[in-house]
């Protein structure tokens, strides 16, 4: 790649180290069985706001636990401030003034905003709470952030919950801030307060790295942009001076765009029928609310949402693993409301759940884990015994005709990467035929290459006539597979629309629960008057 | 207080080798932490320890009483493999061996004049119940309610063993036992046969160790068993490929207090021929059985091997509490200090352990 | 009949203290995240050392130290275990457990039939003890008895309302989350497990240094185990632990008061057991019901880099 050279070039001239805040160095990190950093140099600048751009498994939250004293590198040199830096924890980092902000929020759920702010701090034996409030509000005025000092976190939404890390950081007198992700579990709204907070920051002199993959924030909220690859830098550029698609380009390797091959497939009938469902979430509350939905033979019905808008509990409620508390589900016609998960399989419901090891036994071989959904029936099981040459038979079949790449069959699961154990469950799923296939967050977290493999088999299974429901936080993701597109907000549909006359400034307000159109759940026709046209939510 | 960090890197593979040096690794350190107690205690341990070995392996006689004594220990020890392997804590192994000798005893009172052919069968059938039912107690608290099962379980050896003191201090106390809390002597009928000059019991033996070709052919090969084996290694997942949890932990208990109550029928039926105090039928075989269990890596084959081993340590115990004048619960500092050692080699074979100051 | 009451109470109190003592230490582990099913090992062992070491010189306060000592050298041998080593919490604990049972009744055997030469007096708390009934019942205990009552606020306070509780917490909680504000989580584990082991410990000699006072081989008697019930009874905090440990002291006391009435003692010996799986039955439909539970982080070990 011609571009790589020039890149590579602006990595590193002199002038720089001046202004820089952050040198890290020729940084490597292994874990068994890979190199997350292999040699990886990224310089940040005093008081910007600094984008580090890559795909899943690029490297880019390992280079940052790196920065913040989680990881120890095995080699490479950290300079901060112009000093060398010794981090060996995040201790280290936060008395070097760096504070980051994971994307699986670090907070104790049952403790309060204050408690979660001042755990770690060693000012006083006692808890100094009326002090430390005091300061909580100084901060969230400062910043344009509201918080309730007093809230329990596990009464906060994804937003809140991200302002109490960030009070968290600036409590310790952070002027480095790492964000990983912090955009994925937020709405457009809250994304957009979370930039204003940000440059507010960088407007006091604070400076802000934030990890990303999505190039649309980059280029709105970055000044400038370091870009990983495979565990090494490629390039970092000013963001004024690049654009998406060169970006993309860096980030990939390779042209982005998949061909997607959707052939035109004729829907068929009916397969899954919701009718008005409802369930609640673990902690008892409502999280799916009188939804309607119905997916065909032969189409990809995707749903897309913010992530914990109910979706979990919308799969659960399928495949039976959480009681409905109202409405109705029905397979081929056949209501299976409350029937046990195991019917529910035997009538085709077949599922990739969002949270794969609830769908896998890490300990047990690849073998023993492709026949979770049919050891009960020939030939795998026969009588009380299970066939151990037809075993063998089916494992080593899955494994070559879906190409998952392991030692052999009697390999324990964990042992794979993630794309070839994502390979492997899916593989599994569709080997039973099913009628119905739910498919939750099939990409997440894998490569290029894999994620193209598994959207290959889904239009694939389209193709077969299959029904398929995905769910995805990955909007790309959702228009480019889905035939039809449903947006949920707070366990409800807001829109149902065929993928090609999707709007995506519509979507997002959808998504935030900021419109409402009207819900034809069927092909068919709208249904009742319950939806009313465009109103606000 | 600093403290020096351990560093843990996964092993990608766990070759065979390595299992049974740490395992042997285990033990040796084990016997050395034990030799420093004695030590410590003013017992001398290379004494101690010659007596316990020949005490157990060393003579005919104690190879005997070493067979003996293993077969209340693989009877429940293999329960337990099948136990752990669904992830059912079981604790209670000793309680439930009790029960087991509760019923058979009370059979072999109540039925004295039936025929050996029929009345030992019904004992050990009815042995099995004891100890299965005893077992479901904490099986349907965890399953239905979510009660903890190490502590019921474990509660429940302690009623039991109550029990048992109620029935040979009470109802049962024998007519020609000169004030001694046990039981008259089963007929002849009730007795188990036993090997020429010996006490082993074969036909619980031969039991035994059916049950454990049994136990691991159920695990290894059958639906049920792969059922098990999801179960305990990943229960979201069971219940995603819809397993029924509540039966799979039902079953498991039933299963491995049936065992053991098995194991209570042995010891009164082929041992004492007559219902004792509770530290009379036991030494705790029940919680030794934990460490056949676990010493075996959960694998019921493995478990008549390490049965035998404990058994030996156990007449060995015997050997030294009398030579050397020790109290009966010597045995657990055998008992604790291999558990803590053996469940701390296991972690060698999966991961390589560095040390960080 | 009021003066049966009132014998009975009087007696709950000296009962229900070693309980008291296991459970606090038990809650403060637990809200660590280490379950520690030694309590029984540890509790037995500070009883046996405590008694040894009182026997010896004499003097009980070396007795109670020797036995808060003992208590958390083998609370510290789990928390390697559990902490460092991060083993299975329940069989490490069930191995300390035998351990401590064995060695205790190797140890105490010479001194099996002795009788305590020196003794802890009771304190007669001036004014109170002169109140008609009252005064009898609330305050003439030793001083072991005392201190348990006011550990009970003090460890109540530095859970609730001190940096180092919320700190404690956390670590049970979200141990990545402590980490991540430089908590030295392992260390937090294994001060909560030591100190957990000394009260057991303390609560041991407490048994064969005030309440027989005598070393009886086992005589602990699954007082360790119904420590661990109490503390899911106590829903991790002390001042439920309090009224836990003084219920099941009363039920222990009941059992011999009942004696005479010609039950059997070994049904009534059943009786604590029995009550405990009642407890447990009941605060874990409790719990449920209002979705307040374990400290979330329970028998989980953390490991910081692991992938």
């Amino acid at each position: 790649m011609p571009d790589d050279q020039s890149a590579i070039m602006v990595a590193a001239p002199q002038d720089t180290v001046e202004t820089a805040t952050i040198i890290m160095r020729g940084i490597i990190k292994r874990f068994p069985g890979v190199v997350a950093n292999d040699g990886a140099n990224l310089e940040v600048r005093k008081g910007e706001i600094h984008a580090l751009l890559g795909e899943n498994g690029a490297g880019k939250t390992t280079l940052m636990n790196v920065l913040y004293g989680i990881y120890h590198p095995d080699e490479g040199e950290i300079w901060v401030d112009g000093q060398r830096a010794a981090i060996h924890s995040p201790q280290d980092a936060i008395r070097l003034g760096i504070g980051m902000i994971h994307q699986q929020f670090r907070l104790v759920q049952t403790h309060s905003v204050t408690e979660n702010v001042i755990l770690g701090l060693k000012e006083s034996f006692f808890f100094p709470e009326r002090a430390a409030r005091k300061r909580i509000l100084e901060l969230t005025e400062k910043y344009g952030m509201k918080v309730d000092p007093d809230a329990r976190i596990w009464q906060l939404s994804a937003g809140e919950q991200q302002r109490v890390e960030i009070l968290k950081a600036l409590y310790r007198g952070a002027k480095i801030l790492i964000l990983d992700e912090p955009t994925s579990m937020l709405t457009p709204g809250e994304t957009k307060d979370l930039l204003n907070t940000l440059r507010r920051m960088t407007a006091e002199g604070h400076t802000v790295v934030f990890i990303t993959h999505k190039l649309e924030e980059v280029i709105e909220a970055s000044d400038r942009v370091t870009v990983l690859r495979q565990g090494k830098v490629i390039a970092t550029l000013e963001t004024a001076a690049t654009g998406e698609s060169k970006l993309a380009q860096l980030m990939v390797g390779r042209e982005v765009l998949f061909h997607l091959d959707k052939k035109q497939v004729d829907t068929g009938p009916v397969v899954l029928e919701i009718d008005k469902l409802s369930a609640l979430n673990d902690k008892g509350m409502t999280a799916v609310v009188d939804l309607s939905l119905e997916v065909h033979a032969g189409e990809i019905l995707g749903i897309a949402g913010v992530a914990g808008n109910g979706q979990r509990e919308l799969v659960e409620a399928i495949t039976g693993l959480r009681d409905a508390t109202g409405g109705r589900i029905a397979v081929n016609g056949q209501d299976i409301t409350h029937v046990p998960p195991r019917a529910r399989i035997e009538r085709g419901v077949c599922c990739v759940p969002g949270e794969r090891w609830t769908a896998l036994i890490p300990g047990m071989s690849i073998a023993d884990n492709l026949i979770l959904k049919n050891y009960l029936q020939p030939p795998i099981g026969r009588g009380l015994f299970l066939d151990r040459a037809a075993i063998a038979a089916y494992a080593d079949g899955l494994i070559k005709d879906y190409a998952i790449m392991t030692p052999d069959r009697r390999t324990p699961i964990k042992m794979l990467s993630g794309g070839n154990i994502q390979r492997a469950l899916l593989a599994r799923e569709i080997a039973c035929q099913p009628a119905l296939l739910i498919a939750a967050h099939p990409t997440s977290g894998l490569d290029v290459g894999a994620t193209e493999t598994i959207w290959q088999l889904l239009l694939a299974e389209r193709e077969r006539g299959t029904a398929v429901l995905l769910i995805s936080e990955d909007l790309e993701e959702t228009l480019s597979l889905s035939d039809r597109v449903a947006v949920i907000f707070e366990g409800q549909i807001m829109g149902l629309f065929p993928a090609k006359d999707a709007n995506l400034e519509q979507i997002s307000l959808m998504m935030a629960g900021a419109l409402r159109l009207p819900v034809r759940s069927t092909l068919r026709q709208a249904q009742g008057s319950a939806y009313l046209a465009g109103e606000p939510a | 207080m600093k403290i020096p960090r351990l560093r843990f890197e996964r092993r990608l593979s766990s070759p065979q080798w390595l299992q049974v040096a740490a395992l042997v690794v285990s033990l040796l350190l084990a016997m050395l932490t034990i030799a420093v107690i004695f030590y410590a205690l003013g017992v001398n341990p290379l004494i101690a320890f010659q007596r316990i070995f020949r005490g157990g392996f060393g003579s005919v006689y104690g190879l005997k009483e070493t067979v003996t004594k293993s077969i209340p220990l693989m009877l429940a020890g293999v329960g337990l493999t099948l136990a752990f392997k669904g992830r059912m804590y079981n604790i209670g192994a000793e309680g439930q061996l009790f029960m087991g000798a509760i019923v058979a005893s009370g059979l072999a009172l109540e039925f004295s004049e039936w025929p050996a052919y029929i009345l030992l069968p019904v004992m050990f059938l009815g042995g099995f119940l004891g100890g299965a039912l005893w077992a479901a107690i904490p099986a349907i608290l965890k399953a239905r309610f979510r009660v903890d099962e190490v502590l019921t379980s474990l509660m429940l050896v302690y009623v039991a063993s109550d029990a048992v003191k109620y029935l040979v201090y009470g109802p049962w106390r024998g007519t020609d036992t000169r004030g001694f809390p046990i039981t008259d002597e089963f007929s002849a009928a009730a007795q188990l046969p036993r090997l020429i000059d010996s006490r082993i019991h074969y036909p619980t033996l031969i039991l035994a160790l059916l049950l454990a070709v049994l136990i691991y052919l159920l695990v290894a090969r059958t639906k049920l068993g792969y059922e098990i084996r999801v179960t305990g290694e990943n229960p979201d997942a069971a219940r995603y490929a819809g397993m029924n949890y509540q039966k799979i932990a039902l079953l498991v208990m039933l299963i491995s207090g049936g065992l053991a109550g098995l194991a209570g029928v042995g010891e009164v039926a082929g041992i004492h021929f007559r219902m004792r105090p509770p530290e009379g039928i036991s030494p705790g075989y029940g919680f030794t059985a934990i460490i056949v269990a676990w010493l075996a890596r959960l694998n019921p084959l493995a478990a008549i091997l390490t049965a035998f081993l404990l058994g030996g340590l156990l007449v060995g115990g015997d050997a030294i509490q009398i030579a050397l004048n020790l109290p009966a619960a010597t045995v657990h500092v055998f008992n604790g200090v291999i558990l803590l050692f053996v469940i701390a080699g296991e972690l060698f074979t999966r991961y390589r352990i560095r040390l960080e100051f | 009949m009021l003066e049966f009451i009132l014998s009975v109470l009087r007696a709950a109190i000296p009962a229900g203290t070693p309980l008291l003592y296991g459970t606090l230490g038990e809650v403060y582990a637990e809200r660590s995240g280490v379950l520690n099913l030694g309590v029984e090992g540890m509790m037995i062992m500070g009883a046996v050392s405590g008694f040894a070491v009182a026997q010896t010189t004499g003097n009980v306060w070396l007795g109670i130290l020797a036995a808060a000592l003992v208590g958390g050298l083998l609370a510290l041998i789990h928390a390697f275990a559990s902490v460092s080593l991060r083993v299975n919490q329940v069989v490490s604990g069930l191995a300390l457990t035998m351990l401590g049972l064995g060695v205790s009744s190797m140890m105490g055997k010479k001194f099996v039939g002795q009788p305590l030469a020196a003794r802890l007096q009771p304190i007669n708390i001036p004014v109170l003890s002169d109140l008609p009934l009252l005064g009898e019942l609330l305050f003439r205990f030793d001083v072991l008895v005392y201190l348990g009552i006011l550990l009970v606020p003090i460890l109540w306070f530095v859970l609730y309302k001190t940096r180092l509780g919320v700190t404690l917490r956390s670590v049970g909680e979200n141990p990545s989350a402590a980490d991540s504000l430089g908590v030295n989580v392992v260390r937090v584990r294994y001060m909560a497990v030591v100190f957990g082991g000394m009260l057991a410990g303390v609560g041991g000699a407490y048994l064969s240094i005030s309440y027989a006072p005598a070393w009886i081989e086992g005589m602990t008697a699954g007082a360790g185990w119904i420590v661990i019930a109490l503390t899911i009874f106590a829903i991790w905090d002390p001042r439920r632990a309090l009224l836990g440990a003084y219920l099941f002291g009363g039920v222990r006391v009941l059992q011999f008061r009942l004696q005479p009435l010609g039950i059997s003692p070994n049904l009534l010996n059943m009786l604590p057991f029995l009550l405990t799986i009642l407890v447990l039955w009941v605060s874990s439909g409790q719990a449920a019901k209002r979705r307040i539970g374990a400290p979330a982080a329970l028998m989980t070990a953390y490991a910081r880099e692991e992938r």
